[in-house]
């Protein structure tokens, strides 16, 4: 579904991202795992269109995506969601989740009747919320929000996308640690209900080995290693630089 | 949500009876304040225009007054040169087709930026406007101006009427009710989702393009209707004034307009209507009490400023959430 060739993305002279290669397959679930810095937020810009590469290629179901805007990479069917949360402050919970559901239906320029009309819509956004487990909370504002639930609010609204392929930039960060696997058992049952792929970048090994089919370690811009999560735990390389373990 | 539910919601009983208090204004207010409160309405849907781009669209216009002017100029000029056409049904569209041209191309030029660099090249491109009216006085009367005639409204003649008498009979109804449509679209607009995702827009511009949103073009629909209504209330106004000057499309002018917002509150919808309603009689005020009336204007603002910043509407919004004991949401 997703191809990347040869990626390469430089940052003045210091190169961020350096021939980059991977695919992921149709209802596919992948973690991007590697360290601080080696380029895994920059990777999901790359693929959503936030910054353009320096050199490479990058297919969506097989058509060339590389420069493409990231209004067109949404109406294809990348969506994502932000590591830092990007919401919509000033509107409430439903709204932020509406809107995206009007964009998807493209019923974003109608401008007469009130939202609240589209009772179909409101109520798949608030089906949305409730599968989230923050459907109570639809009439509240983000900065009311604790930082779990803004990260919660924050895939949600990828996910209303409806999407073909989503990324996730660190799902669970912010989220307390007894909730991370609740909240993880919701998004990956959803993604795997709308069949779709899904990339995540993750930090916790065991929600990595839980959820994901494969994984990806990045490191200093480069793929090290890639299958399923048993084997790439295994090696050596990885241990090295996830776990500091010398072998 | 049908028609039903929106009929007996409490919010549309008062603005019903807003409206039918405002049908029976004429009987109870003299001419002199009547006339004036006429000018404050066609203020306040200028305002309802300004306040898509300043609090649905998160634009600071500085350049409205030259918006204001296209409306008025169009009726003026319409006057001046189609005779035959100088007929409020049709003023009223030529006024709105000129807008629309205008606040395309202006809007075209000005969403590129935002914030103050937006609100800057906004007030470049209305000084351009002032500039060509006085410059161009062989077509637009120079700093004289144009007079406005009265209009012939619906095939009725108001020849050798007093303006005061047409104001306050057949035009002030009709104003009410392009004031209560105006009301009613802003109202339809800024609720619907085209509203919410120009709001979208305004709290987060990077996410609105990752949900799908074209920004900038939204941005220009958001500039365009609001010339629109701009526009709307400068074509009004003129009639009201019965002399349109280039005074209307300078930078003082378009400051007049952030300043009946501010005054009103931006923050709720109603805000900009009493603002800019308000503002009418307190100018007339200063202006009556002392020649220094411009440092008096200036002076209320900066206590508008320092103690009530969300405006008359917003400090009541927030005094009854405090009486109510509700937390506030900063959103009415």
């Amino acid at each position: 579904m997703l191809k990347v060739k040869e990626l390469i993305k430089d940052f003045g002279k210091v190169r961020i991202i350096n021939s980059v290669e991977f695919e992921v397959k149709a209802d596919e679930i992948v973690s991007l795992v590697g360290p601080n810095g080696a380029g895994k937020t920059t990777l999901v810009n790359l693929i959503s269109g936030h910054i353009l590469p320096t050199s490479g290629r990058i297919e969506f179901i097989g058509r060339d995506i590389t420069f493409a805007s990231p209004y067109k990479r949404i109406k294809m069917g990348v969506a994502r969601n932000f590591q830092i949360t990007n919401l919509f402050s000033d509107s409430s919970i439903l709204d932020n989740v509406r809107s995206c559901l009007f964009s998807v239906y493209g019923k974003i320029k109608r401008g007469f009747l009130p939202a609240n009309h589209y009772r179909a819509i409101t109520q798949e956004a608030i089906d949305i919320l409730d599968l989230f487990g923050i459907s109570e909370k639809k009439e509240l504002f983000p900065p009311s929000l604790s930082e779990g639930d803004k990260k919660i609010l924050d895939t949600a609204m990828a996910f209303a996308l409806k999407s073909k392929f989503i990324l996730l930039d660190e799902p669970t960060s912010g989220v307390a640690t007894g909730d991370k696997f609740k909240v993880m058992d919701t998004i990956v049952s959803a993604i795997r209900r709308e069949k779709m792929a899904c990339m995540i970048i993750e930090h916790d090994m065991d929600i990595v080995s839980d959820y994901s089919d494969r994984v990806l370690v990045l490191s200093e811009g480069e793929i090290i290693a890639d299958g399923k999560p048993k084997q790439v735990m295994e090696q050596d390389n990885v241990k090295e630089i996830l776990f500091g373990v010398r072998a | 949500m049908g028609v039903k539910s929106i009929i007996f919601k409490p919010k549309f009983l008062v603005y019903l009876g807003c409206f039918i208090l405002l049908l029976f204004l004429p009987r109870v207010l003299p001419i002199y304040h009547l006339i004036l409160f006429e000018s404050g309405i066609t203020f306040a849907i200028m305002a309802l225009g300004f306040n898509l781009l300043l609090r649905y669209t998160g634009l600071l216009s500085f350049g409205h007054g030259a918006l204001f002017a296209v409306g008025a100029y169009a009726v003026g000029m319409t006057g001046e040169y189609f005779p035959d056409l100088y007929r409020i049904e049709i003023l009223i569209p030529i006024a709105l087709l000129a807008s629309l041209v205008v606040s395309t191309i202006f809007g075209f030029i000005c969403v590129r930026h935002t914030r103050i660099f937006f609100s800057i090249l906004a007030l470049a491109v209305s000084m351009v406007i002032y500039a060509l009216l006085i410059k161009l006085y062989h077509i637009t009367g120079g700093s004289d101006g144009i007079h406005i005639e009265l209009p012939i409204m619906f095939g009725k003649s108001f020849e050798g009427m007093k303006r005061f008498e047409f104001l306050s009979g057949a035009y002030y109804y009709l104003l009410i009710c392009v004031f209560a449509a105006s009301t009613i679209i802003m109202l339809a607009i800024v609720n619907s989702p085209f509203g919410k995702a120009l709001q979208c827009i305004r709290d987060n511009e990077v996410r609105a393009e990752m949900i799908g949103i074209r920004v900038r073009r939204y941005r220009l629909y958001a500039f365009i209707l609001s010339g629109l209504f701009t526009g709307l209330g400068g074509a009004m106004w003129s009639f009201v004034n019965g002399h349109v000057t280039p005074e209307i499309a300078e930078w003082m002018f378009s400051g007049e307009i952030v300043y009946m917002t501010l005054l009103g509150g931006f923050m709720v919808f109603e805000g900009p209507i009493i603002g800019a309603i308000l503002f009418t009689y307190l100018r007339l005020y200063a202006v009556t009490m002392t020649q220094y009336w411009m440092f008096l204007i200036g002076a209320t603002l900066i206590i508008l400023v320092l103690l009530l910043p969300e405006g008359i509407t917003g400090g009541f919004v927030k005094l009854v959430s405090k009486i109510r004991r509700t937390p506030s949401t900063g959103v009415a």
